[in-house]
């Protein structure tokens, strides 16, 4: 039934068209039942936005409306691209990023191949369940967790022997960031790392026993190729997201005295647009940060495909 | 007992096969584990420990072992102020809504789109993937659900993320991994894609469904973001916003520590009360969350790995 509707290439275009609504006609409940609400949804909640972004070259007035403001040009980019505090703002939201994906991108790979060691199943099992754990806790109250152990009395002073208030410093804000972030993420996210090495070939295994590798030669010949592409799509996936570091985390672990290193693009967008009311400048960085996103996200793709063999993604 | 000894001696026995080099980088991976097992459940366990102290020996001297003076009086407070249980309400009616309402629409929308005949598939899939990576952001966004009528309810938490792409190329992975035979029969059958689609095609795909339900779930559960942006009652706040109040801006609710006298007392109490407060509201998931485990592997890999 299907076949003549496929062969596209050599059939007129009156033709197609009457296929395509043979089509349309017999599968209609494709398209009305099983696509309309996603696409709906996607229309006005995606990209009616993206239309939105506008804003970001209007003197925007909520009272005018996007229709009756009036345009500006780049004249928020101008803004703030040369006020200090910018520069200040986006260095944090990279250096927050580039060190957390430094520091945690290796976490759980690392947590795959060691949980692969663990020689009886059931102990796996439960290893496994306590690691996974963490990721269950809100963002809020691992934030609140984090901000008792650091207290000037609590556990790693007390560890430490010392009574630094760790939340006032804006030295300690980024690894308290990004260790936090392992410690809730790296258990979970070496899920798929875990599935990828119990997919690696048990007979590859044996044969490398027998040949007389050790751990660390079955390590490189037969683990480390079977996770090799899940490791390069989730790196892509990573780079990708550089510069939307999560605003729930950095604001909730934001005190007065860290905002020298707290404070990002995303928290900063949120008090410019919603908390101070500039509409324009707020939607103007949110572009800005966008944009950087998506070359980045471009440029690493072309980067990958290149060093393997035209496989990106 | 016997059971526990033949476990015990087959992972010697396996152990003991590694040659001694091996055995050496086998103990340095256990040590390193274990440091990360520890790091997980110490604060963990230091948070219990702390919530059952009273608020006058946490202040000075910190969590002891002191077992005289322990008192539950964090959790009576907690527990008797309406807000959070407001909270707990609110929260499980979004969550259990979102998650209904956005499982269903991925679900459909991934069924088209796993099909190879389906007309128009590369122009839905380039809608969809370009929202993956670039959006309207912050403020147009906002402005659209103020515009919609829909600050301040229920909607604004509900619509604007209940299509998930990513779910939807997993559920299409998974869709694709079903044997295309079950298809054609239905067809010759003369059943209809719903009927093919609710009768044959979902119950065979539960793990992926019980996958993309607790993730919908626990997103859910677990964010702030938008409830903060959109909803002003405080009668409609979920939990995770009635603990950002009590663990992250330090402002219990009023009627957890109005009646002690001083300031001081008060600001004792919470501190005590945070601890309690993070047991509390984290207890429900971590009590769940074991049930769905055995979906994780199965339900995960379907659709990650091909990505």
């Amino acid at each position: 039934m299907n076949k003549p509707l496929r062969a596209k290439e050599k059939v007129p275009l009156k033709q197609r068209t009457h296929n395509t609504l043979v089509y349309l006609r017999q599968h209609w409940q494709l398209y009305l039942i099983f696509m309309l609400p996603a696409f709906v949804l996607t229309i006005i909640f995606r990209y009616i936005p993206m239309g939105g972004v506008a804003i970001a070259f209007m003197d925007y007035n909520p009272f005018r409306g996007l229709w009756h403001s009036d345009w500006v040009g780049f004249e928020h980019f101008n803004r703030f691209l040369s006020s200090p505090d910018f520069m200040k703002y986006l260095m944090n939201t990279l250096k927050l990023s580039v060190f957390g994906l430094l520091w945690g991108f290796p976490a759980p790979i690392l947590l795959a191949f060691l949980l692969n060691r663990i020689l009886s199943s059931k102990i796996k099992q439960k290893v496994q369940l306590v690691l996974y754990m963490p990721n269950f806790i809100s963002v809020i109250v691992l934030c609140g967790i984090v901000r008792i152990l650091l207290s000037p009395t609590g556990m790693v002073n007390m560890i430490l022997g010392t009574n630094y208030n760790f939340m006032t410093m804006p030295q300690a804000f980024r690894t308290i960031y990004i260790a936090s972030g392992i410690w809730q993420g790296a258990g979970w996210a070496s899920i798929i790392y875990t599935a990828a090495l119990s997919n690696a070939s048990k007979d590859l295994k044996e044969a490398a026993v027998i040949d007389g590798a050790n751990l660390i030669q079955q390590i490189k010949t037969v683990e480390w190729p079977a996770i090799k592409d899940t490791v390069l799509i989730q790196f892509i996936m990573a780079v990708g997201n550089i510069m939307s570091v999560g605003f729930e985390k950095a604001y909730a672990l934001q005190t007065d005295l860290n905002m020298g290193a707290s404070e990002i693009i995303s928290t900063y967008v949120y008090k410019k647009g919603l908390l101070d009311g500039d509409y324009g400048f707020s939607t103007a960085v949110g572009l800005f940060n966008t944009v950087i996103n998506i070359i980045l996200l471009i440029s690493m793709n072309t980067i990958v495909k290149k060093m393997n063999e035209g496989k990106g993604i | 007992m016997s059971v526990a000894n033949t476990t015990v001696k087959k992972k010697k026995s396996e152990f003991a096969k590694y040659p001694a080099g091996d055995k050496t980088i086998l103990i340095i991976a256990y040590v390193i584990l274990g440091i990360f097992l520890c790091a997980i459940i110490l604060p963990v366990l230091y948070i219990i420990l702390a919530s059952f102290i009273d608020p006058i020996t946490l202040q000075n001297k910190g969590v002891t072992f002191d077992f005289s003076n322990w008192t539950t009086t964090a959790y009576q407070r907690v527990l008797g102020n309406g807000q959070i249980w407001v909270g707990f309400k609110n929260a499980l009616i979004y969550s259990v809504l979102f998650t209904i309402i956005s499982v269903i629409i991925t679900l459909l929308a991934a069924y088209p789109m796993s099909r190879s005949d389906f007309r128009f598939k590369r122009f839905f899939n380039t809608i969809y993937v370009i929202t993956m990576f670039f959006g309207g952001g912050l403020i147009p966004t906002y402005l659209l659900i103020s515009d919609l009528g829909m600050l301040n309810t229920i909607w604004a938490i509900l619509l604007p993320g209940a299509f998930s792409v990513w779910n939807m190329i997993i559920a299409r992975t998974y869709y694709q991994g079903v044997p295309h035979d079950l298809e054609e029969a239905a067809s010759i059958d003369g059943a209809s894609e719903m009927v093919y689609f609710f009768k044959i095609l979902l119950p065979v795909c539960t793990p992926i469904i019980a996958t993309i339900c607790m993730w919908q779930f626990v997103g859910m559960w677990n964010s702030y973001f938008d409830a903060m942006i959109y909803l002003n009652d405080v009668s409609k706040q979920p939990l995770q916003l009635v603990l950002r109040g009590i663990l992250i801006q330090s402002q219990p609710e009023p009627g957890m520590v109005s009646d002690m006298q001083s300031t001081a007392q008060r600001a004792q109490l919470a501190e005590l009360l945070k601890y309690a407060t993070i047991i509390i509201s984290s207890l429900p998931l971590l009590i769940m969350y074991p049930f769905f485990q055995r979906y994780f592997d199965s339900g995960i890999m379907a659709g990650a790995v091909k990505g």
